[in-house]
């Protein structure tokens, strides 16, 4: 029988010697292996006395386990000195882009539309919409503009030939919602609206935002409440706000809305002109003609409603300062809204 | 409107200045569009008397004038004006003054001749358009004084924007008016008195439309000099009204008007025949209108006629036959009362709103008519002489009735309003407009005065009362509203979650014109009506669009023309389907994609290089349709679209409905509207993309077993066509089948196809054995082969 100590710390000399895994693997398998030497050493105990059987097996045993640890140990030495080779010759320049699409976005006037409903709808109204062609009826008469009123010639409107119309306002879906829900109600509805006019600061169709609060004991001054409290929350800061008496056929009281420039603070830019002011919307109470053209009793419900350029409100938001951007089209324009806030 | 602040102080004491009157007026419903000085900046401009005019030694054309400008030594100025003669009170710029436009007047040597300074047009100093020569002042003006001074030039013209309910504003004195309500304070006004009738001659009327025209007041002027200048107080007047200019009895009659707001009218009487009938006129009855324009009436337009026709349009212009010109003599003075009704839109059907059309649309005092005579009349003597017959007052019985008290709720008044006002402060604002307020315990009946229209009901009332206290007055109180829960409908996807669907998959959302262009909506829909509109702002921008691609592909087409060569857009609209009475408008969602398939980056194989195509649209629309929870409801057929490849058509059909459309543009529009990439379109009926509720399906905790299956087949054969036979004969136990190739090409038959599938089997209940997905392959292989001529490929 060989010297098992000899023979021991031979076979940790080659593991500690092996310079890669397959070299390794040769080693385990020439001592370790059905024919390998500590094999071969298990075996000739049988040779062995009983007596002395029980500690040479030991003995082996222990050299055995021994050399299995030297080759675990060994084994991960060497794995991890492969991962490390590896990582330095797999090193990648992370600043080059991500395969693969990018992403679009909404337009600008989308969003300035998705962030008022979810502004009102957590105010309590509901989004109502109608029709884009119109009769004559929904868009004028009911809103107590009857024809050759001169309230029309401020409208300027796409008619079709049989006497249809493109809404020049979204206040045909006040008269709509209202037959068709009945009052109480608050609604907002935006949509596209028409008018026969394009210039630097018309554009033939544009957004209007049309709100509605009709109920048993519905005030101007509830009214203030709701249009100033939309205001700084759209544009998330504080802002004063005035209402000028105005006119329009469908409300009476009527008002112009005025906020504070959002540029200067009201202190006087030339979006304003200078003024401190910026006109926002209109709005009032709704006519009694009207509520009673849309099957609501006058005398037990009252109402306000309002209108506001959903583009007007986009541009100050976003600091768009030409409204016919929004409608070229551009993509180099559009790309600038991808993020996914409103 | 434009109200000369001067002009206003001389009916009403107004306690502010003009920025401060302009800001007070807008706060009451008269919006100041702008605020602007009568004339331009200029200084040391004086009145000056031309002593003496003699010809200039060296030039035809000048002249050396000796004037007094009040320095107690002549000054010599060379002066080309035509008009600069001895005796002429004119304004002069000495040296040291500053004209419009930072002109300097300096000592100067004109063909030798020394100027100290320079007489002045009216066009010099900021004050008109044009003028013929210097300006002429009355001889009485004091030389010396400074122009700015002497025609009150440091005034401002305060532009009103009155709104269409405000007729009675209209005017000097309706703003008067106002401003009396807003200061509490009286209309003074200059006080206008009835002279005695110089002859006793009328002119006959007859009022025939006794609605449309029930009181008609006229008077005859004989021997005027119509040739008489309009003194300069007067033009200078109706210059900063925005008025031009044009002869004595027109100036007059003008000015009453923008002072009074009764529209006046003068007919030379010379040219009148026989008497004024005001009528109806007959259809297409002709008539020549001052400015020349010819019009052919409608039967509810009213004609002021005499014995030989039309002499004027009621209400919004005279007629050319029966004009006054400056050698008129006699002429007759028209003040009428014509009801809104008769006015309203008549004007503007034959393309005219004139000063007179506007007040009369919104409705004139018809108590006044003899007023503004009264006050034209006396004018005119001082300007133009002649001499007036008695003011004759015709009326029919349908002359307005005063107005009827409206009563106003004091509660109503509150709950309208959100504020309790004190009665005093109720009953002062409407008192201060002009209206009789009897208190009836806490309420009030309210009359108004004859020249409002706009006072019909409470409503009007509360109007008022709101707009003199003024809308600061109101509180912004929160409304108190219940908790309420409305249901939530699990059917819709959020508009915005869709939107985002497409936008995570590199489309950008456009708005584009609800109007296209007819010729390429006819090429790409030959068979859609066209819904045309009557007063298109455009040719290209005039029918309604029956899909969202002509709006789409024309914004393609410019982002491409913009050197932007990937393009992918999406709209969100309606289009407008069927062109007569019952057009729908249908809820949509489409998309365009053209270029390049993936965006330039590194790292693409050369098939991801390549530009987009039906398929990678496709997969673009089954992720917004999966958004439903319903993929399998969908389907997608080969089908014919006449804008679309005849062969790269999809109809995409939900539960066997159509509900869109997929495919590559047609090679032919492609070429014609020179797209450089082949777009692929989409288009999708929103309601189409309901969502499916989610019901949980029981998973599988047993190992799912896969077979692929390679098979060669025609070229014609669909995948759905062999997903279905598959489908049929697998069992049940089939969960899923993938494609994960198609091949053409060499070792292939000419015309066929191979196609590579996975197919999927699983059990809820236990492991499958070999022998049982054996038994349904076989079954798949032995369909396959019966049913669409297949190979099996080994």
């Amino acid at each position: 029988m060989t010297d098992l100590t000899a023979l021991a710390a031979a076979a940790l000399g080659e593991v500690a010697a092996c310079g890669d895994l397959t070299a390794l693997d040769e080693v385990r398998v020439r001592w370790l292996g059905k024919k390998g030497a500590f094999t071969e050493q298990l075996k000739a105990l049988g040779r062995l006395s009983a007596a002395e059987r029980p500690a040479a097996g030991e003995r082996i045993n222990e050299a055995k386990e021994k050399l299995h640890a030297a080759i675990a140990q060994r084994r991960s030495l060497l794995e991890r000195a492969a991962i490390e080779r590896e990582l330095s010759a797999g090193r990648i320049d992370v600043t080059l882009p991500g395969r693969g699409e990018e992403s679009g976005g909404l337009h600008p006037v989308t969003r300035a539309r998705l962030r008022i409903e979810t502004l009102f709808r957590r105010a309590g109204f509901e989004v109502a919409s109608g029709p884009e062609i119109e009769d004559d009826y929904h868009n004028f008469t009911a809103l107590n503009i009857p024809p050759d009123h001169p309230a029309r010639a401020m409208h300027d409107t796409f008619y079709f030939p049989d006497g249809r119309l493109l809404r020049t306002h979204t206040s045909p879906v006040q008269v709509r919602a209202l037959r068709e829900r009945g009052a109480p109600l608050a609604i907002i509805a935006p949509g596209r609206v028409y008018r026969n006019d394009s210039d630097m600061t018309h554009s033939p169709m544009f957004h209007q935002l049309e709100g509605l609060v009709v109920g048993e004991d519905v005030s101007f001054a509830n009214m203030k409440a709701a249009l100033h409290g939309f205001l700084q929350a759209f544009f998330e800061r504080d802002l004063a706000m005035r209402l000028r008496p105005s006119y329009f056929p469908f409300t009476e009281p009527s008002a112009e809305v005025d906020m504070s420039c959002v540029f200067c603070s009201g202190k006087g830019c030339r979006v304003c002109k200078f003024t401190g002011w910026l006109e926002i919307s209109g709005c009032g109470m709704v006519h009694p003609n009207v509520l009673a053209a849309s099957g609501v009793d006058p005398e037990r419900f009252s109402g306000y409603a309002f209108g506001a350029g959903i583009d007007r409100l986009a541009m100050l938001r976003y600091g768009v300062n030409d409204l016919r951007l929004f409608f070229e089209n551009d993509l180099r324009f559009l790309t600038q809204f991808r993020s996914l806030g409103t | 409107m434009k109200v000369p602040y001067s002009w206003l102080r001389e009916w009403v004491p107004v306690p502010w200045g003009a920025g401060e009157l302009g800001a007070r007026l807008t706060m009451a419903g008269f919006e100041v569009e702008a605020n602007t000085p009568a004339a331009p900046p200029f200084s040391r401009v004086v009145v000056a008397r031309i002593v003496s005019a003699q010809p200039h030694p060296q030039a035809d054309k000048l002249r050396v004038c000796q004037v007094d400008a009040g320095t107690g030594t002549l000054l010599s100025i060379v002066c080309g004006a035509p008009n600069a003669r001895a005796g002429l009170m004119s304004a002069l710029a000495p040296v040291g003054a500053q004209l419009p436009g930072d002109v300097s007047i300096r000592a100067a040597k004109l063909r030798g001749v020394e100027s100290q300074g320079m007489l002045c047009s009216a066009k010099e100093l900021g004050l008109s358009e044009d003028s013929d020569g210097i300006v002429e002042l009355p001889a009485d003006a004091p030389p010396g004084t400074l122009l700015r001074e002497y025609l009150d030039l440091d005034d401002t013209v305060l532009e009103l924007n009155i709104t269409p309910n405000r007729g009675d504003a209209m005017s000097i004195l309706g703003v008067a008016r106002e401003v009396a309500a807003l200061a509490q304070v009286q209309v003074t006004g200059p006080q206008i008195i009835a002279a005695a009738a110089a002859h006793n001659e009328r002119f006959p009327v007859e009022l025939d439309a006794a609605a449309a025209c029930p009181r008609f007041a006229s008077c005859i002027v004989r021997g005027i000099d119509n040739g008489a200048a309009t003194p300069l107080w007067m033009r200078e007047r109706l210059r900063r009204a925005g008025v031009r200019s044009i002869s004595a009895v027109v100036d007059v009659t003008n000015y009453v008007m923008l002072e009074l707001g009764q529209p006046m009218h003068a007919y030379d009487l010379g040219k009148l025949h026989g008497g004024i009938r005001v009528r109806l006129a007959r259809a297409q009855e002709p008539l020549t209108l001052l400015d020349g324009r010819e019009i052919a009436c409608d039967p509810d337009m009213l004609l002021i006629t005499d014995r030989e026709g039309p002499v004027g349009l009621a209400g919004v212009m005279g007629g050319l036959r029966t004009a006054v010109s400056a050698v008129t003599r006699d002429i007759l003075l028209e003040s009428a009362y014509f009801s809104p009704a008769a006015v309203a839109g008549r004007g503007r059907r034959v393309g005219l709103v004139t000063d007179a059309s506007q007040r009369f649309e919104r409705g004139v005092d018809p108590t006044r008519q003899g007023r503004a005579i009264e006050r034209a009349v006396a004018l005119l003597r001082t300007i133009a002489g002649g001499a007036a017959g008695p003011i004759d007052v015709r009326e029919t019985a349908a002359v307005p009735p005063p107005p009827a008290p409206v009563p106003l709720r004091s509660s109503r008044l509150a709950r309208i309003l959100g504020v309790q006002l004190a009665p005093a402060q109720v009953t002062a604002a409407l008192e201060g407009l002009g209206m009789q307020v009897r208190a009836q315990g806490e309420d009030w009946q309210v009359t108004a005065p004859a020249y409002r229209f706009d006072i019909g009901i409470e409503a009007d009332l509360i109007e008022e009362v709101a707009r003199i206290v003024g809308l600061d007055a109101i509180p912004e109180t929160a409304a108190r509203a219940p908790q309420e829960f409305r249901r939530l409908s699990g059917a819709q996807a959020g508009e915005s979650a869709l939107l985002q669907t497409l936008a995570a998959r590199g489309y950008q959302e456009a708005i584009t014109y609800a109007f296209v262009d007819p010729a390429l909506q006819q090429q790409l829909f030959p068979g859609a009506p066209q819904l045309a509109l009557a007063n298109a702002i455009a040719s290209d921008l005039s029918v309604m669009r029956v899909s969202l691609w002509p709006g789409l592909m024309r914004a393609a087409r410019e982002n491409q023309r913009r050197q932007q060569s990937r393009v992918r857009l999406f709209e969100h609209g309606s289009r407008f389907v069927g062109a007569t009475g019952d057009t729908r408008e249908i809820d949509t969602l489409a998309g365009i994609a053209c270029g390049p398939r993936l965006p330039e980056q590194w790292g693409l194989g050369k098939e991801a290089r390549g530009n987009a195509d039906f398929h990678d649209v496709k997969a673009d629309v089954v992720a917004l349709l999966a958004t439903t929870g319903d993929e399998r409801a969908f389907r997608f057929e080969a089908a014919g679209h006449p804008a679309l490849h005849p062969g790269r058509t999809a109809k995409i059909l939900r539960d066997g409905t159509t509900v869109g459309w997929l495919g590559e543009l047609h090679p032919l529009h492609v070429k014609a509207l020179d797209f450089t990439y082949v777009p692929v379109l989409f288009e999708v009926d929103l309601a189409a993309l309901a969502v499916r509720p989610v019901a949980y399906q029981e998973i599988s905790r047993f190992p799912q077993v896969r077979r692929d299956l390679a098979i060669v087949v025609d070229d014609d054969i669909t995948l759905s066509a062999v997903t279905e036979r598959v489908t049929l004969s697998a069992s049940s136990l089939l969960r899923d089948l993938r494609v994960f190739d198609v091949y053409r090409g060499p070792g292939l038959e000419k015309g066929r196809k191979s196609i590579a599938l996975g197919l999927i089997f699983q059990d809820i209940s236990r492991t499958l054995t070999d022998e049982e997905v054996g038994k349904a392959m076989a079954a798949v292989v032995a369909d396959l082969r019966e049913n669409l001529n297949a190979r099996i490929r080994e």
